[in-house]
């Protein structure tokens, strides 16, 4: 933590950068981004396990690119979203400053995007078992089982768009549920227009989500909705050997193919 | 009460599948009639939103079907909607949709008989699953 | 018309099977901490035993999330309303916060403005509330600095305060609830002493609230907006979670033939909600839909229907995923230069 808040002194000191995106104290026990504009105040910067907000997701966001080019604390998950971000042609190296973490919370010196791509790809990126079984209680379900499961948890959902905001993928200006000429999913929260949603929401991330978890974080109503996108994740990696947020090359599963692609539904 | 019949919507390709279920007609192919078939480009084009537009409105059953693997008129739209469809039928099953009910076909210009067959079995299958109740009891959950 | 009588905690299961018996459904608060929502129970041991607040507010028993206004259907060059019955089931709400109590009368103020609105007010009349004062409270509550409090009996038609021995001192307070004591009087016994404020939680009031109604169109260019929002994600869960928020989206739903025409929820913190035809937007950052949203509860609600927009049931914050704090973020407005 005293490195971090070091390093980020020195950099608003020198004017290498104008804000630095990061974590400090917020309501009663949460944790809360902060944007630190001036050198003394770098010691509002704090950095523990509570720290999981997705920070990457505030790069995109105009009344942030307007305070000038950005410091931004970054995890694996952050580093990972970057790097997709990048390959997506939504940032790009001169952008910003990446003050890498890793696991043990020591300051990474990672100078632009080739060297996060290199840090990335030498983490192991396997789903911890934890995470794996989370997956595998679902998937032994019957299915109507899980129809009923996932029916009983879209039934909370108020469509507050929640996973939407706090993803920094979900970029879109315009999401494709709010494209009505025609409308092609249903806005409205009823139980078809939830089922829609997650479908979407899922589809649209998929082999471009870093399972951060950030969507289930912030729903409201605690729908683990980022299964659905961790399912997928694995899917892609599965069958076609491909995870997102490895390099800012643009890999995107559904935008590329191989002849050879397996499958076994097609008459 | 009248024996169900299903509904059942076809996604298919405008240079195979359509010009396959064409020649189903004109070679005097008798094949079930539920199927109501919408023509699109090419199966690339063939997004999942229209799938589940299809669901939303009703279908018992689709099938989304066009140009064998390195026969598509656009070179590669074909393998890029295999990627999809295979995404797009693990979620569902991960959601517990009941993926019997989607149904994929490679069907030529050449496979007028195949088209038939298709279209036929499918048809079957969803007549003895019956009507896709899961989903149309969506139609109105929810809403007060 | 306030009157006193001791309803003992044992009675809760009996008062609920007349609740029922008289053919009204009884909402209360249920499940997990951390999520806990009002839902249809038939007994008080599926209630959630100990919360603040619970994750939704019960607005929707009033205002549902999506509400069909009327059915169409186009024959020929014709189209045909059908509108809909309006027979709300009859509804007692119960265990609801004197906050969220409160909430009602800021909704009927809305629908009830220039224009009767029919679908809420036959909600409204078919619902009781047999209100619960806090005993507890968070730091994320804030009642008492917009003129509530921890047994604030406005908008409840029971309210109810438990004491230390158990038991509940019951307030019966409007017809309604009269009516509801009427369907079980022989639980209702008389109360020994109408003193509740030793089992109240205690709230501090941290602000003036008609100061900070005088003070917040001053402040509509300054840098506060920005400042205060930068770590605002712009989602809906503050509106969603909201008790008062009131917007909503006029959604159709139709094919060829027929459509149903869906009231649902909206929120002032989409860019969507102010996107004009024209691809203008009014409100196009995130900073003027956070100033909208306060400006709206705190300054233009009293000003043009002289209510408070805000009960200070502290959901917001607690549901925000970016720790937005409305308590601490009002404080900074007062201290504003």
């Amino acid at each position: 933590m005293d490195q971090l808040r070091k390093k980020a002194r020195e950099l608003l000191e020198s004017g290498a950068v104008k804000t630095v995106i990061g974590y400090g104290e917020g309501s009663g026990k949460a944790v809360r981004a902060v944007f630190i504009r001036q050198p003394e105040q770098t010691e509002k910067l704090i950095l523990d396990e509570r720290c999981r907000q997705n920070l990457a997701v505030y790069l995109l966001k105009p009344e942030v690119k307007n305070l000038g080019k950005p410091a931004v604390v970054a995890r694996l998950p952050v580093l990972r979203s970057i790097l997709e971000l990048a390959a997506e042609s939504q940032l790009a190296d001169e952008q910003m400053v990446i003050l890498g973490i890793s696991p043990d919370g020591q300051l990474l010196d990672l100078a632009g995007l080739k060297a996060v791509a290199d840090y990335v790809s030498a983490q192991s990126l396997e789903l911890p078992p934890p995470e794996r079984e989370q997956l595998e209680q679902i998937e032994k379900k019957s299915p109507a089982e899980r129809w009923n499961f996932w029916q009983e948890e879209f039934s909370r959902c108020v469509k507050c768009y929640a996973c939407r905001a706090s993803c920094p993928l979900c970029y879109c200006s315009r999401c494709a549920v709010e494209c009505n000429q025609p409308q092609w999913i249903s806005s409205a929260s009823h139980a078809r227009g939830n089922l829609e949603w997650h479908l979407v929401r899922a589809m649209h991330l998929a082999g471009r989500c870093v399972n951060c978890g950030d969507c289930a974080r912030a729903c409201p109503v605690g729908i683990p909705l980022n299964l659905l996108t961790r399912k997928l994740g694995e899917e892609v990696f599965k069958d076609f050997g491909l995870r997102a947020g490895t390099t800012p090359e643009l890999k995107y599963a559904l935008a590329t193919f191989l002849p050879e692609d397996q499958e076994d539904f097609i008459r | 009460m009248a024996e169900f019949e299903p509904k059942i919507v076809a996604f298919v390709c405008n240079w195979c599948t359509y010009a396959g279920a064409d020649l189903t007609g004109t070679s005097r192919i008798k094949y079930a009639h539920n199927v109501r078939m919408i023509r699109l480009p090419c199966t690339g084009r063939i997004d999942f939103m229209l799938l589940l537009k299809a669901f939303a409105r009703g279908a018992d059953g689709v099938i989304v079907s066009g140009c064998h693997p390195g026969d598509c008129h656009y070179t590669a739209g074909n393998y890029h909607a295999r990627r999809r469809w295979i995404l797009f039928r693990q979620l569902l099953d991960f959601l517990g949709f009941d993926t019997q009910r989607l149904h994929f076909a490679w069907v030529s210009a050449a496979e007028g008989a195949k088209w038939a067959e298709t279209v036929n079995s499918v048809v079957e299958e969803v007549r003895r699953l019956g009507p896709f109740q899961n989903y149309q009891q969506l139609a109105r959950a929810g809403i007060e | 018309m306030a009157e006193a009588k001791l309803l003992k905690q044992d009675s809760w299961p009996g008062l609920f099977a007349k609740l029922q018996a008289s053919g009204r459904r009884i909402l209360a608060p249920r499940g997990k901490p951390g999520l806990i929502l009002f839902e249809e129970v038939s007994s008080p041991e599926a209630m959630a035993s100990k919360y603040i607040q619970t994750t939704l507010s019960a607005k929707s028993a009033v205002f549902p999330r999506c509400e069909e206004l009327f059915q169409y259907r186009f024959e020929g060059k014709d189209v045909k309303i059908e509108d809909r019955q309006l027979d709300p089931p009859p509804t007692v709400i119960f265990g609801l916060r004197p906050c969220d109590a409160s909430s009602f009368a800021v909704l009927n103020a809305v629908f009830s403005w220039d224009y009767q609105d029919a679908f809420f007010k036959s909600r409204l009349k078919n619902t009781a509330v047999i209100g619960i004062s806090c005993r507890e409270s968070d730091e994320y509550c804030f009642c008492t600095s917009v003129g509530g409090g921890p047994g604030d009996t406005k908008g409840s038609d029971i309210l109810l305060t438990r004491q230390d021995s158990g038991d509940y001192l019951a307030e019966i307070l409007t017809a309604k609830g009269q009516e509801l004591v009427s369907l079980a009087p022989e639980l209702f016994a008389e109360a020994p002493s109408a003193e509740k404020g030793k089992f109240l939680a205690q709230v501090p009031a941290h602000f003036e609230v008609k100061e900070l109604s005088q003070k917040l169109p001053r402040l509509f260019d300054s840098g506060i907006w920005v400042e205060q929002s930068l770590r605002c994600l712009g989602c809906g869960a503050c509106a969603f979670v909201c008790p008062t928020c009131v917007c909503f989206d006029i959604q159709d739903e139709a094919d060829r033939e027929a459509g149903s025409r869906l009231r649902c929820w909206d929120s002032c913190g989409f860019s969507l909600f102010t996107l004009h035809t024209s691809g203008h937007n009014p409100r196009s950052v995130q900073s003027q839909r956070w100033r909208q949203r306060l400006m709206h509860k705190f300054s233009y609600f009293p000003e043009r229907l002289e209510v408070l927009g805000c009960v200070g049931c502290g959901r917001c914050a607690r549901s925000c995923p970016a720790d937005m704090n409305l308590l601490e973020h009002l404080q900074a407005i007062m201290e504003a230069p």
